[in-house]
């Protein structure tokens, strides 16, 4: 594109030394570093960059920083592509490739502009009122419009591919956290250092030095920009602080936790150096933090307000000072304040034409006289009341403006090619607000202020408390720093530095205007929007007046006022002043939204950090998982657990694989691994205490040596671990747990030990990672065992079922239980984890035959044993499962008391039943649900449910396991399953346990 | 009530949008009301809605402390679903869904249903066999839900990495097609409108800070408004419920904690049905603006205060970003938090008390709107006749003396 030709001054950001070339809607353009897009954009006119979300109007840039509503753009492409950044935030660099969002098909010819014309039938809120025919329940009409609506909105694409970019997290601490690097930050942060603290101070511009940056400002006589230089060097000669440009901070969280954001890699555009993370997640732990976020510009409103040309005043100042730009010829500011005086001053003094309609009646003299002494041009009592253009402003009107904002005379024509408003300021308290903190109304500066922050460790300075004078924002700062570190602890004396602000006149209070109501004869009508980003028009905020959606929250949901990705900041207070004139509300009384955390938005990955892909979360492996995977074994994932599920040889399906296994353990001798069982260790004197009320069973009686099985049931009863304990010693037990349940069980124990019995003397710890446990199972078990070296005799009569002995085998150190839950003869081998690998291999190498989870399931089913979360669900009692036999009648135990409920204690409860298919060949399907009737309506009374199935190659049938309805007094009966094809299978209802039934197997 | 269509809109643009009546009114309140009923969120001004509209009980007032539809009804993930495994559920929700599925035109307020369908993602064996156990009784019950391989997984929802080598790779999932999306804040104004229509008063910023009983039976509600008697009184408090029996002086068996969730920058469509993953935990779904609106766990602590902890954040982006790696760059917009009541068995109260009169219904947990209407008609019914409705009766307070749970920890689809 030709001609940066409105690039007329310096500007102290900019390098002009180095010209960047960048891509925007297909057109080529120069920049040069130490632009952002937006100020890049700008040296080529105020020409549309976007459009708004509802009717799609051109739209330009209307800021200079975090609070933009209108320039929305698509960075890059591909997977490193970026919706919906802020131009006004975006560091230019070399080639870049931006594109505007939300215009179709193109920014300069978009059909739904349509919507503009056809805006008479779409007020605020009209999709509650329509799109609703169509017939009863069908909501066609709503289907049709809703693709058609969701295709309009909905701003920037996501990228098409996964991020190529890397994220960190860094995890911070700190005395003192200075949010904000503008004249009260920097003197906060000097204070602060002064004091000993240590320091970090977060700013979100690239460059340090916040509205001084945009200014010819002064500080103890000499330009500030030499104090920003000064007081930065100071900090960085002083131990322990930290200055993080280019960082939001995003959120505050309680006690000061603190999320920023910081760009690394991200500013000199992709790729990012591959030693550089693109963006870095800071979690700053705060002792103490002073707030010195600064304001926000916010303008007044009137007709056509929305025309690319039509900026903040401030803004334009800000392009003017820092970056040279001025996007316009003949300008007209509007001001009810101050601010304006020194932009008139600065773009006349650039030699533009300038005049600036202030609508108060008596600004003040002093700062009159200057600006009129440069050429500007002043009309007292005037606002802006109209603007002219389209896709660009092409005139102006300005009116004599009465206090309401009423406009009081017919307007007059004004040339004008760049307008700028200034309406006041908004404190940018939304960090206090994710703390709670209420913000209160500030009538002389007519703004809310943060209050109530100190007892928060929140101490506010400069502009976010509603000052505007330098003088004043830099004593506040140093203030705000002293007393930051006095409430973190350090207590020194300093001396009061010198700073002196510049400021001249004295101020007279703005004029409150939130809205130019133009409705004298030959005022021009049109729009009026108060936001820009969500479309919302005066209008539609008397509409939502009149039908009664009158709380700021209403208002905000009903016309999406501050609900866009800008929440609303140059919008709600405006909108909800309108508001409080319709309703006859002071703002005070109307109050504001709560903003939300993040001030402004993150990436997701930033977020995520490395937590993704192969890390997103760890994978635990048991010792001997290398010789599984080397094995033909597939896995599943038992929480965070890899287990090997079958062993699959060359050639083999996963049902051969399985009843190859299953036969191995019944016929000879098989090995599992089991190290990821949850083992907890237990010592002290009170172990038994314990034991007792944790478990339905009694344990006075367990001899060292020996091992009891228990079930762990909640306070209501219902079953949620079950496992074997061991007595190794007097006072000391191993507990083992389910796979899944052993950080669960941990827990459970200490909450008990912590909030219940704290007298009780227990030791509980997690000993499942020191352990490798082999599980050795089948009738020819012993022999294999006594094969190997090994002190410990084998033989039944020295080593029966559910006992335990410890000894050493193959030369190690070993605990080994007799427990089955195959049925077969049994041991679990424990050995220090670096041994069981080479265990497990002496195993196969004598001929032992490895299976896996679902050989497992298969045998300990044919058993009848339930596996916990697969029979139990947590509805399911000892009772229901046939395990009576293990619910103590003698003593008190977690749960015993809900045994007497009257629900808990029905005789027709759905008990555990063995079920055999009435057609052999077929294996039910698990999660079937049982009904007596197949045939009968939808909802069915249904009696239970399939709770496991498999094929059992001893039955030579297939089996199942389930939880039915009063199925204990069912023996016999045939009942249905469901399947999902409509059909059911006939099963009928056996005893639970498959197999040998007497356990002598399992004993002998 | 003046009724809302493309006509009327056509006709008030013709006025300017001038001449459009108030959605509800704002009155003062009268001395005495037939039912009072605590709390303007939607399920107390269903409760509101329903008694007028099925019971003729209009001399009702719906108080609320802020402004309508201002706690969990404005705060949730808007997902609507009825697959619950069982039966005492299904029940309930499936009534809930049954009555959205008309809601739209009964009130003649465009809810903005959105049947686009819920997905539930089952990452390992565990997962499969929940699914397969949960379709079942589900479409035993007559609801609708169906499981889908990975390739029909793909093919509804290409953002999804369904790629094998995940560290949780989906294996399967299950579809309720008739489940979706709401407009949240229209349920509430919709209803407020309609009860509006029958005379139900709605009164806004008004604080309850008693319960008078006489004689074990209510009697009034002392708001910060003043005192107003009452027949009846129906509570219907989500976060606060237990505060609120405190003031009748009886305790509820609920723990109250912060429940956060999030909305990302618009985006053009991109998610066209709710996917929701237990085991990656975080469920996602894209609002018709173009926000991907995302939830996940409660904070484990309890709280009043309607704001969580970041650490729930980054763990359900992480969780996010893992099922739908093309989001990494899209960002986080605006995150909040609401405060929901948890029973025992997580399944809601919908109850008569120990005070004569007095009704309550909480502990919807993570999953209130979805039953808005249910939850209200079921309500309504309560208080109407003094006794509960049998889709309700199953949720009455005794049950946590007898043992009959409702156990659904499981069946919050991601787990709370």
């Amino acid at each position: 594109m030709d001609g940066a030709t409105y690039r007329v001054l310096d500007g102290c950001r900019i390098n002009k030394d180095k010209p960047l070339d960048f891509w925007f809607n297909g057109e080529k353009f120069t920049g040069y570093a130490g632009d952002t897009l937006a100020s890049a954009l700008l040296a080529y006119g105020a020409f549309p960059v976007g459009r708004g979300l509802k009717y799609h109007r051109p739209r330009g840039i209307y800021t200079a920083g975090s609070e933009e509503p209108n320039a929305l753009i698509q960075l890059e492409t591909g997977g490193r592509t970026q919706p919906n950044l802020r131009a006004t935030q975006v560091e230019l660099y070399g080639n870049l490739i931006a594109t505007s969002v939300n215009a179709w098909p193109s920014i300069n010819f978009d059909l739904w502009r349509v919507n503009d014309w056809l805006s008479p039938l779409l007020p605020a809120g009209f999709y509650y009122k329509t799109f609703m025919g169509g017939g009863v329940a069908t909501g066609r009409w709503w289907r049709l419009f809703e693709s058609s609506i969701r295709r309009a909105a909905g701003f920037g694409k996501a990228p098409s591919a996964p991020d190529p970019d890397r994220y960190e997290r860094m995890n911070a601490h700190c005395d003192v956290l200075v949010i904000g690097a503008g004249p009260a930050g920097l003197a906060a942060a000097a204070a602060a250092v002064k004091m000993g603290c240590r320091v970090i101070l977060a700013d979100e511009q690239a460059q340090i030095g916040g509205d001084l940056l945009a200014d010819d400002r002064e500080i103890n006589g000499a330009p500030a920009l030499d104090w920003v230089g000064a007081t930065l060097k100071t900090l960085s000669k002083a131990p322990d602080v930290r200055v993080l440009n280019r960082t939001t901070v995003a959120g505050l969280y309680d006690d000061n936790f603190v999320i920023a954001v910081e760009s690394v890699g991200d500013r000199n555009g992709p790729p990012a150096p591959s030693q550089l993370p693109r963006l870095r997640m800071w979690r700053i732990r705060a002792r103490q933090i002073v707030l010195a976020t600064g304001a926000h510009e916010r303008p007044y409103v009137f007709p056509n307000n929305d025309v690319p040309g039509v900026l903040l005043g401030h803004a334009i100042r800000h392009y003017a000072g820092g970056y040279g730009v001025v996007p316009g010829r003949r300008v007209l500011l509007g001001t009810t304040n101050d601010s304006a005086y020194r932009t008139a001053r600065m773009l006349s003094e650039a030699g533009l034409g300038v005049t600036l309609a202030d609508s108060r009646e008596a600004p003040p003299p002093s700062l009159v006289e200057a600006v009129t002494r440069v050429g500007v041009t002043v009309e007292v009592g005037f606002a802006i009341s109209a603007v002219r253009g389209s896709r660009r402003v092409c005139g102006a009107e300005i009116s004599r403006i009465l206090r309401d904002g009423a406009v009081a005379s017919a307007p007059r024509s004004m040339e004008a090619d760049l307008v700028g408003v200034s309406g006041g300021w908004n404190p940018a308290l939304h960090l206090a607000s994710h703390r709670g903190a209420k913000p209160v109304w500030n009538e002389t500066q007519a703004c809310f202020v943060p209050s109530n922050l100190t007892a928060l460790g929140i101490h506010a300075a400069g502009a976010v408390t509603g000052v505007g004078a330098l003088a004043d924002c830099l004593d506040q700062g140093h203030a705000a720093g002293r007393a930051a570190s006095k409430a973190a602890g350090k207590i020194r004396r300093t001396r009061k530095p010198v700073i002196e602000g510049d400021d001249v006149a004295d101020p007279v209070p703005l004029q409150k205007i939130w809205a130019v109501d133009n409705r004298q004869p030959g005022g021009k009508r049109g729009k009026a929007f108060v936001d820009l980003q969500n479309d919302v028009t005066t209008r539609d905020i008397a509409l939502a007046a009149q039908e009664n959606y009158r709380s700021v929250e209403h208002l905000k949901r009903y016309t999406t006022l501050g609900m866009g990705t800008d929440q609303g900041k140059t919008s709600n207070v405006i909108g909800l002043a309108l508001m409080g004139q319709q309703t006859a509300l002071e703002p005070e009384a109307m109050g504001v939204t709560t903003f939300r955390p993040p001030y402004t938005p993150i990436p997701f990955g930033a977020l995520v950090g490395r937590d993704q892909g192969e890390l997103f979360d760890p994978v635990r492996e048991t010792p001997m998982f290398d010789w599984h995977v080397a094995n033909g074994a597939i896995f599943e994932n038992v929480q965070l657990w890899k287990r090997a599920y079958a062993y699959l040889k060359p050639g083999e399906t996963l049902e051969q694989a399985v009843k190859r296994e299953v036969l191995a353990v019944r016929n000879g001798v098989g090995i599992m691994d089991a190290s990821t069982l949850g083992k907890i260790d237990l010592k002290g004197p009170d172990i038994v205490k314990l034991l007792n009320m944790v478990y339905t069973n009694r344990w006075d009686t367990l001899k060292v040596g020996s091992a009891r099985y228990g079930l762990m049931c909640r306070e209501d009863g219902m079953i949620f671990d079950d496992g074997v304990t061991a007595r190794l010693g007097k006072d000391h037990y191993v507990m083992t747990t389910t796979s899944g349940n052993a950080a669960i069980v941990l827990a459970w124990l200490e909450e008990w030990l912590q909030t219940e019995w704290p007298d009780m003397q227990v030791f509980a710890t997690s000993i499942t990672e020191a352990y490798a446990t082999t599980t050795v199972a089948g009738p020819t078990a012993r022999d294999l065992m006594s094969s190997l070296d090994s002190d410990i005799d084998w033989s039944n009569d020295a080593f029966p079922h559910m006992t335990v002995r410890t000894g050493k085998v193959m030369g190690v150190p070993a605990r080994v239980f007799r427990v089955s839950f195959s049925g077969e003869t049994s041991y679990e081998i424990n050995l220090p984890a670096r041994y069981g690998m080479a265990l497990w291999e002496a195993l196969v190498v004598r001929g032992a035959i490895p299976f896996g989870t679902e050989a497992l399931h298969v045998l300990r089913a044919e058993k009848g044993f339930i596996l916990v979360g697969q029979e139990t669900d947590g509805t399911v009692t000892p009772f229901d499962v046939g395990m009576g036999w293990a619910v103590s009648k003698k003593k008190d135990f977690i749960g015993k008391r809900s045994y007497a409920r009257k629900d808990t204690a029905r005789q027709d409860r759905k008990h555990l039943v063995g079920l055999l298919p009435v057609n052999k060949s077929t294996v039910l399907p698990e999660g079937g649900q049982i009904v007596d009737d197949a045939d009968q309506e939808a909802p069915m009374a249904m009696l239970g449910h399939v709770t496991s199935s498999y094929w059992s190659p001893m039955l030579n049938s297939g089996f199942a396991l389930a939880l039915l309805k009063n199925g204990r007094n069912r023996s016999g009966d045939t009942i249905h399953i469901l399947s999902l094809d409509g059909n059911a299978d006939e099963a009928r209802v056996v005893d639970p346990v498959f197999y040998d039934k007497e356990r002598a197997r399992m004993r002998g | 009530m003046q009724r809302y269509s493309i006509f009327s809109l056509a006709r008030n643009a013709l006025s300017g949008h001038r001449n459009w009546p108030q959605a509800w009114r704002s009155p003062v309140p009268r001395q005495e009301y037939d039912v009072i009923i605590i709390g303007g969120g939607g399920h107390g001004l269903a409760t509101a809605y329903y008694l007028a509209a099925e019971h003729g009980v209009t001399n009702v007032a719906v108080l609320e402390k802020g402004w309508i539809g201002g706690g969990n009804t404005g705060r949730n993930t808007s997902i609507i679903r009825s697959n619950y495994l069982w039966d005492e559920s299904a029940a309930i929700y499936e009534k809930s869904l049954k009555l959205y599925e008309n809601l739209t035109s009964v009130l003649n307020f465009n809810i903005m249903l959105s049947q686009r369908g819920v997905m539930n993602l089952a990452h390992n064996e565990h997962d499969l066999k929940e699914m397969s156990r949960r379709v079942r009784a589900i479409r035993g019950n007559g609801v609708d839900s169906e499981i889908l391989t990975p390739a029909q997984i793909k093919q509804l929802v290409p953002a999804l990495n369904t790629s094998k080598s995940r560290r949780y790779p989906i294996l399967g999932a299950s579809l309720q097609r008739r489940g979706g999306i709401a407009r949240h804040d229209a349920v509430a104004w919709g209803y407020a409108r309609g009860a509006d229509a029958f005379g139900v008063d709605i009164i806004q910023n008004c604080d309850v800070i008693g319960i008078r009983r006489k004689g074990g039976k209510v009697s009034e509600v002392e708001t910060t408004s003043g005192a107003i008697k009452a027949k009846k009184v129906g509570v219907a408090v989500a976060g606060h419920a237990s505060v609120l029996a405190e003031m009748a002086g009886f305790r509820l068996p609920v723990d109250s904690h912060p429940l956060q969730a999030m909305v990302s920058e618009p985006l053009k469509p991109i998610l066209d049905c709710v996917v929701m993953s237990n085991t990656v935990h975080v469920y996602v779904s894209q609002s018709d603006k173009g926000e991907l609106v995302i939830g996940a766990g409660i904070d484990a602590f309890n709280s009043y205060a309607q704001r969580g902890s970041w650490r729930v954040i980054e763990s359900q982006m992480s969780a996010l970003v893992e099922l739908f790696p093309i989001f990494s760059r899209v960002r986080l917009m605006r995150t909040w938090g609401g405060i929901v009541d948890i029973c025992p068995d997580a399944s809601p109260i919908l109850s008569k008390t120990p005070v004569e009169g007095l009704y309550f219904n909480c502990g919807w947990g993570t999953g209130g709107f979805k039953a808005t209407p249910g939850s209200g008609w079921a309500f309504a019914h309560t208080i109407a006749k003094d006794e509960p409705h049998p889709i309700n009766s199953p949720f009455s307070l005794d049950r946590f003396i007898s043992g009959a749970l409702i156990n659904e920890h499981g069946a919050a689809a991601v787990a709370h």
